[in-house]
């Protein structure tokens, strides 16, 4: 079942991968310098843990040739990609980043703390640095989201729109696919429906002390990330992100 | 919205010292953000395991006026530096 495990594993490293591209667009474009390094902080560390997830599951997949962590980052084409699409989504503003990095820190950090007891040796190691990482992303969403929510009148409702755009995405986080359901079973991986009671359960803590509402559920919400169907975004990120790899094959320096 | 975030002074205590030492400044909105600000800009290569933020405005500093007065009188006062003592030769680590 090497295809479900590498599946399992791509999963994984893709939210890291495209989460990373995401954030690192806001190297100037954050409301202050300390802001552009704490999110490029926060990006390269996701990087860091793309690049030694999408490694083993290179391994695990052990395609001949092999595809190492460069060919799955940079030679897949979109319907190969199995990040969820919230990690794809444009970057809104401020508040809207704040609000996908409250969720998604918050997934990881409950994801890799399970993830320390994997039978995957090297998917637990991974989680073990991870664990720290992910413990810091999620206290900076959590203080600006406390600010902003609990600041003035103006910060308070883009906040909480922000919050209402994102909310359709979250659901995916949470949903099972075969792939996890393979991996839980094995002992590898973590089933996303047990993560949802923990998430959200600390992330609607985070927005009651920041005087905000919990939308209301979504009538619609992204699904099939995790088999390779994508939204529109996903296209043009990967376009700007594997131009180069692709023009300039086998490029170093 | 630049001018609007006060300045902090931050000082980093590096694995081995023994007390802080100024590293540089930052804007951050309150205190806390300071510190998590001075976290990424100033030990991003593990340069130290403790961190303080100071509000730039809390800080009374002398003047550059006032060097002649303040820092001259010490030039001539040898006698304070502990270099008159006589050391035992079996006294080690001194």
């Amino acid at each position: 079942m090497t295809g479900l495990h590498t599946a399992y594993l791509l999963g994984l490293g893709d939210d890291a991968l495209i989460y990373a591209q995401r954030l690192g667009e806001w190297l100037t474009h954050a409301p202050q310098i300390e802001e552009d390094m704490a999110l490029g902080n926060v990006g390269l560390d996701l990087l860091g843990q793309a690049r030694a997830l999408l490694t083993r599951a290179g391994e695990v997949e052990g395609a001949d040739p092999p595809r190492d962590e460069d060919a799955l980052a940079m030679l897949r084409d979109e319907r190969e990609f199995r990040n969820v699409q919230l990690v794809e989504q444009p970057r809104g503003d401020f508040a809207h980043e704040m609000a996908r990095l409250l969720w998604f820190s918050t997934y990881q950090a409950e994801l890799y703390a399970r993830l320390v007891d994997s039978a995957d040796e090297t998917l637990a190691g991974v989680a073990r640095k991870a664990v720290k990482e992910v413990d810091y992303h999620r206290d900076h969403a959590t203080q600006w989201v406390l600010r902003l929510g609990d600041g003035t009148e103006e910060s308070h409702a883009r906040m909480q729109a922000a919050l209402e755009a994102v909310q359709p995405y979250v659901a995916e986080l949470g949903e099972d696919h075969d792939a996890a359901r393979w991996a839980a079973d094995q002992g590898i991986g973590v089933l996303p429906s047990t993560l949802v009671e923990p998430v959200t359960t600390a992330v609607h803590d985070v927005l009651a002390r920041a005087t905000l509402t919990v939308p209301d559920a979504p009538r619609w919400h992204a699904r099939g990330g995790r088999e390779g169907l994508h939204s529109e975004a996903l296209g043009y990120l990967l376009a700007e992100m594997q131009h180069i790899a692709r023009s300039h094959p086998g490029a170093t320096w | 919205m630049s001018s609007t975030w006060p300045l902090w002074e931050v000082f980093v205590r590096t694995r081995r010292g023994l007390s802080h030492g100024h590293v540089g400044s930052l804007h951050a909105p309150d205190a806390e953000m300071a510190l998590r600000n001075a976290r990424d800009l100033y030990t991003r290569r593990q340069e130290g395991v403790s961190i303080w933020v100071v509000a730039s405005e809390d800080i009374t500093a002398s003047s550059p006026d006032e060097r002649d007065s303040f820092f001259d009188p010490a030039a001539d006062k040898v006698y304070r530096h502990p270099t008159f003592y006589d050391v035992p030769e079996d006294v080690e680590y001194l």
